[in-house]
């Protein structure tokens, strides 16, 4: 996380006044260039940033320890599913279609006579490797590319923003349709790349807007007025204020992108077997739902208390980077 | 602002053109359409090549995107498989989904933003956490599961509505397909609106506003919500393309037959010409929308000019 | 509040405009008293006859066209229809006399001359027909319709006019049930309306049977309605069928329990296990003359070397046919036991249990025979199936975890769906299977001819995986020219066993029509090739 990148400026001793997000915070380092600044000022000028002070705020925030949990759960389960489930979730018997709950398979069975709660559990691994690395993917390239294009503006803007057109300008399920179909590959990898290549412009049209909401903001002319570098700007002044919507969008977008993947299974165009998936699994069990809800019910919900952690997550960061609402 | 315009509208030629390039290489890289039209069956070869000649598939791939371009500047869009031209297929799937978009818009405007100031203004209340459990299960349950359980509970069990739309499609009967086709969206725009509102709720301009004795209708609606929807503004101005084609899923599960089911019985076919041309059509509407964000943005926002 | 008062506002609107839909709608299938509405599929191509190669446009073929002979609805026999009669001395010179009296719905009288015409039309390369090759019997072909370069023929050369109700058809080899194939609609007749404005007629096509078109919106609907005018006995009892498109079997299916549409001829085979409830006895389950297989690419030599054919009899038995059909498809499927289908009956060619013991289910003896083949190509089979339409999912997975189980291992055997149909096709014909794959076939006739040649002789039109066997071909040859149809019946059953013996093709079951109705109809049937009998249907 973007923690290292700000590692020097730990040792900058900030004002206090919401870290570095106003005027104050530029002079402080401006101030702090000089030899012998505030560094002996007293004991509350102890070094802090922005990002020591949102982690400081976050440790208190039960909302981000709850999600926190879920999500360490979550990663737990995926890389060791034999924790809590036994069997194997490709281990299916016809005859046990479609029954329900019973010792050994507490959510029932689904239209395949496979184990509702194995397959949830032996689930969880492909999609949260698919929301996350998604989400990763179309954040830091959506941001990177909206950014830059907000901030330069003028030309770069043009270019970049052109680009983004182009890609956004494809229907995302058309594009998913279209370039998984040729795919034969059966690992997660073609499917993460198709949801990187489009969905990154989602996020970057919202960090090239919110970049230039940011930038008419006085802190940011008077950073520049007092010949701050276009990097320092950008990321020490823009960035942080202009990060809580792409965080906001990102972390919706990573419970889309679980639901995407069930929308290309649904299409056919999906994760293939032998993957176990939550989307491969709400898929299959949709046109059931008149008569084994259940083997949609599981997985759905799985999806959503993920989905719910990560919003939960998002939003206490969020909270958290934003001094306006301390 | 005029001059903003007019070059705007000289950088949509290379997107355009890019979009199109793109998607006419991806369609390409389904392989041979003419394969699928035989049914459970190998088409002879000689009527294959007869076929791939007529379309103008034996040519090769930069000559046909030039010859398909040249074609799409005097209005001909080519012809799909089944002989009927591409244009008259844009002529009654066109409207059909305009009215869809329509719907599900006014969905996201209406009870997205008003969700968003609600929530934005109670944070941390009952209301707020019931509106986040609500988008959170929008958001996770995918919409083709929201789909069929809506069909399957007011169509089948309940009878309020039909479970399919009819081929005249009118704004009745699409109310339901376009909040669903609106959810996911729907929930974005309630975040983004929430987020936005509590962010500039202790801004300056607002406690200015409160303490000058504005009534708070007018401070939410003046002050509050004009600054904060910029980010909301691009999201709508950007889903209009997207939902535009991205009802494939919507418009199969209740029928509809607009640009979302062109687009799949296109591509279910490989059809190069309906899926190029109906996608050259929604990258226009992309621009045409996006366009109009931007100048919107400097509605809503003073500091923001174009020259 | 002034934003409160316009959501409030807005929803109520909403609540007025969904009530308003509830009540207009309601009589979503009364177009007209005696007319029904019934899903369909948009067709692929243009609605010539010899240009419709699926059901979907078949249907509607098969409502506005009567050809020489008509497939009985019930037995499937071929019956003389327009034909008085068909003469033949050697199985290989046919002389053919029209009827009397026949018409089409634009008045234009049905002669010889519609019919050769037609024929030329649908074989001549230039057309693009994509039924041509059904001419391939007749004399001539060749030149019409070379396998590449241009043709040197406009006209078959074995089609001869004699007098305006006789004409005479010379085939280029033997083939004794040739008059029994006239069924099939690519060999209809055509008015010269057809030849005259084509574009014309595409767009509304006009023929000889006892519908005529009322409107025609591609993609969406098409209104036909009864002819009154129509000369055959088999006069509509409905006055009209609505065919409406429907991307989704689901969808329609909803529909049609919304009361919203009358007739579904296709149950998807997730709602199989309600239909009873939802529909009670308006629900029919028939045999129909359609069998799936999985097929294997005998291209690649891991399936094509000595001992594969073990390997290939083990799958086979690792498959329990009886509890897929049973569990996924609600029994609107029956184990197959042969490669034909039991529409065909006793005398036409269906062998209950030609196939043996090697379509029973029997894990111990799958695991020996495959081990004793080789063992399974690369570890793990892969079956290649198209996930865009059908049921084709369920049962492929179904028939993985029946393999996976009877194996004992995990990963024996896994599904690899493809998008589309189109690139499904596209990868059989560059040959790139590499496991088993789906391979359904529906009858285009009944006769076990069709369910045999076109899939397993030597390079035929949809003998996908390229199997290849002389002992067949030659059985095959030889049952083509026995004009007695007891033993050219016979013959084609030993050529069945040659199947048999090598599993060129594992048989998976046979399929039913399965069709739902809505409370106005009655007399509602599926005729062999699970098309529903529309002229029969009585609507109240």
């Amino acid at each position: 996380m973007p923690e290292q990148s700000y590692e020097p400026d730990r040792a900058i001793a900030g004002t206090g006044a919401g870290g570095a997000m106003d005027l104050a915070a530029s002079e402080a380092e401006t101030l702090e260039r000089t030899p012998g600044g505030p560094q002996g000022t007293g004991p509350q000028a102890k070094p802090r940033s922005l990002w020591s002070d949102a982690w400081r705020d976050l440790r208190r925030n039960p909302v981000f320890l709850v999600s926190g949990l879920v999500i360490v759960f979550l990663v737990v389960i995926s890389l060791w599913p034999s924790l809590i489930a036994s069997g194997s979730p490709l281990q299916c018997d016809l005859a046990k279609a479609q029954e329900g709950s019973q010792p050994g398979a507490p959510f029932g069975y689904d239209g395949q006579g496979c184990n509702v709660y194995t397959r949830t559990v032996y689930g969880a691994r492909t999609s949260v490797t698919v929301g996350v690395c998604a989400t990763l993917g179309v954040a830091l390239l959506g941001s990177a590319l909206g950014g830059l294009a907000g901030f330069f503006g003028g030309a770069w803007d043009s270019f970049l923003s052109r680009i983004t057109d182009v890609f956004f300008a494809i229907p995302v399920v058309l594009g998913g349709l279209v370039l998984l179909s040729v795919v034969t590959s059966n690992t997660v990898w073609p499917v993460i790349g198709f949801m990187v290549l489009l969905g990154w412009p989602q996020i970057s049209r919202i960090a090239r807007g919110s970049v230039i909401t940011a930038k008419q903001n006085d802190y940011v002319q008077a950073a520049r007025a007092l010949g701050a570098s276009h990097s320092r700007i950008l990321l020490r002044h823009i960035a942080p204020n202009a990060v809580a919507p792409v965080i906001v969008v990102a972390t919706i977008a990573l419970g889309t992108y679980i639901s995407l993947e069930a929308t290309l299974s649904y299409l056919g165009v999906g994760l293939k077997p032998p993957n176990v998936s939550w989307g491969i699994d709400i898929s299959a069990a949709s046109p059931y739902i008149r008569n084994a809800p259940h083997a949609l019910l599981w997985p759905s919900g799985a999806l959503a208390v993920t989905v719910l952690a990560f919003i939960m997550l998002g939003d206490a960061v969020r909270d958290a980077l934003d001094p306006k609402l301390r | 602002m005029g001059r903003y315009v007019v070059r705007r509208l000289l950088q949509m030629i290379p997107v355009f053109v890019g979009a199109t390039l793109l998607i006419f290489l991806m369609v390409n890289v389904m392989g041979d359409p003419i394969a699928g039209l035989c049914g459970e069956r190998a088409c002879d070869p000689a009527t294959a090549a007869q076929l791939k000649k007529e379309f103008g598939l034996d040519k090769p791939l930069w000559q046909q995107y030039l010859t398909y371009m040249g074609n799409v500047f005097t209005g001909d869009f080519g012809t799909a498989f089944n002989g009927q031209p591409v244009t008259e297929l844009m002529a009654t799937a066109f409207p059909v989904t305009i009215r869809l978009t329509i719907v599900a818009i006014l969905f996201e405007i209406v009870i997205g933003i008003t969700l968003g100031v609600v929530t934005g203004m109670r944070r941390g209340r009952p209301v707020d956490t019931g509106v986040l459990l609500a988008t959170l299960v929008v958001i996770s349950v995918p919409t083709f599961v929201t789909g069929l359980l809506l069909q399957l509970l007011l169509g089948v069990q309940w009878h309020w509505i039909q479970p399919s739309v009819s081929q005249a499609a009118t704004f009745g009967e699409l109310i339901v397909p376009g909040l669903v086709l609106a959810a996911v969206s729907l929930a974005y725009v309630t975040r983004l609106t929430r987020t936005s509102i509590a962010e500039n709720k202790r801004s300056d301009y607002v406690r200015t506003a409160v303490a000058k004795g504005l009534p708070r209708h007018r401070v939410i609606t003046r002050h509050l919500l004009r600054n904060s929807l910029i980010p909301v503004v691009t999201f709508i101005g950007a889903d209009i393309g997207a939902l535009m084609g991205g009802a494939i899923v919507t418009e199969r599960i209740f029928n509809i037959h607009g640009v979302g089911y062109q687009l799949y019985q296109g591509i279910l076919r490989q059809n190069t010409q309906t899926v190029v041309g109906f996608v050259t059509v929604l990258v226009l509407v992309f621009l045409v929308a996006n366009l109009l964000v931007d100048l919107l943005y400097a509605v809503l926002d003073p500091r923001i000019r174009y020259a | 509040m002034r934003g409160a008062t316009h959501a409030r506002w807005a929803a109520g609107a909403m609540a007025v405009a969904l009530a308003a839909t509830a009540c207009g709608g309601g009589g979503g299938s009364g177009e007209g008293a005696g007319v029904l509405s019934s899903s369909w599929g948009d067709p692929q191509n243009p609605l010539e006859p010899a240009n419709t190669n699926e059901v979907q446009g078949g249907k509607v073929l098969d409502m506005i066209f009567r050809g020489l002979k008509r497939y009985d609805s019930k037995t499937g026999q071929a019956k003389n229809m327009l034909a008085e009669k068909i003469d033949t001395p050697d199985s290989q010179n046919f002389t053919i006399t029209v009827k009397d009296g026949s018409t089409f719905s634009n008045g234009e009288k049905v002669t010889a001359k519609s019919f050769v015409d037609a024929w030329n039309y649908g074989a001549s390369l230039k057309n693009n027909q994509k039924n041509a090759y059904f001419f391939g019997y007749i004399e001539g072909y060749d030149q019409v319709h070379p396998a590449s370069g241009s043709q040197t023929a406009d006209t078959l050369s074995g089609l001869k006019v004699v007098n305006d109700r006789t004409f005479t058809v010379k085939l280029n080899q033997k083939f004794s049930s040739f008059p029994d194939t006239l069924g099939y609609v690519a060999f209809a007749p055509l008015p010269q309306a057809f030849f005259k404005d084509h574009a014309a007629w595409v767009s509304k096509p006009v023929g000889n049977g006892p519908y005529q078109i009322d409107s025609y919106t591609k993609g969406a609907q098409m209104a036909l309605k009864k002819w009154d005018g129509y000369p055959g006995q088999d006069k509509a009892q409905n006055d009209g069928v609505t065919l409406k498109v429907y991307t989704d079997s689901d969808t329609a299916y909803t529909d049609l329990l919304a009361g919203n549409l009358d007739l579904v001829d296709d149950i998807p085979a997730s709602q199989l296990k309600n239909v009873k409830k939802d529909l009670g006895d308006r629900y029919i389950n028939t045999p129909a003359g359609i069998i799936q297989t999985l097929a294997f690419p005998y291209y690649d030599q891991a399936w094509n070397k000595s001992g594969s054919e073990k390997v290939r009899t083990g799958l086979s038995m690792a498959i329990n046919r009886k509890q897929i059909t049973e569990t996924i498809f609600q029994r609107t499927r029956t184990p197959a036991t042969d490669w034909t289908s039991p529409v065909l009956g006793p005398e036409g060619g269906f062998q209950d249990g030609l196939c043996g013991t090697a379509c029973d289910y029997n894990p111990t003896e799958a695991k020996r025979l495959i081990q004793e083949g080789g063992g399974l190509p690369g570890g793990q089979i892969k079956i290649t199936y198209n996930a865009d339409t059908g049921s084709h999912r369920m049962w492929v997975d179904a028939v993985c975890n029946s393999i996976n189980n009877a194996l004992g291992n995990d990963k024996a055997c896994v599904g690899n769906p493809v998008g589309t149909f189109a690139d499904f096709r596209n990868q059989i014909s560059q040959h790139k299977m590499t496991g088993p794959f789906r391979a359904g076939w529906q009858m285009d006739y009944p006769l076990i001819q069709n369910f045999l040649q076109p899939l397993y002789y030597t390079n035929a039109s949809s003998n996908d995986g390229k199997w290849s066997n002389a002992q067949f071909d030659k059985l095959v040859d030889q049952a083509n020219a026995e004009s007695d149809t007891a033993k050219a019946v016979s013959t084609f059953q030993q050529a069945e066993g040659v199947v048999r013996d090598n599993m060129a093709a594992i048989p998976l079951w046979y399929q039913n029509g399965s069709a739902g109705y809505s409370q106005r109809l009655s007399n509602v049937a599926l005729n062999p090739f699970s098309v529903p009998v529309y002229n029969e249907i009585k609507v109240s």
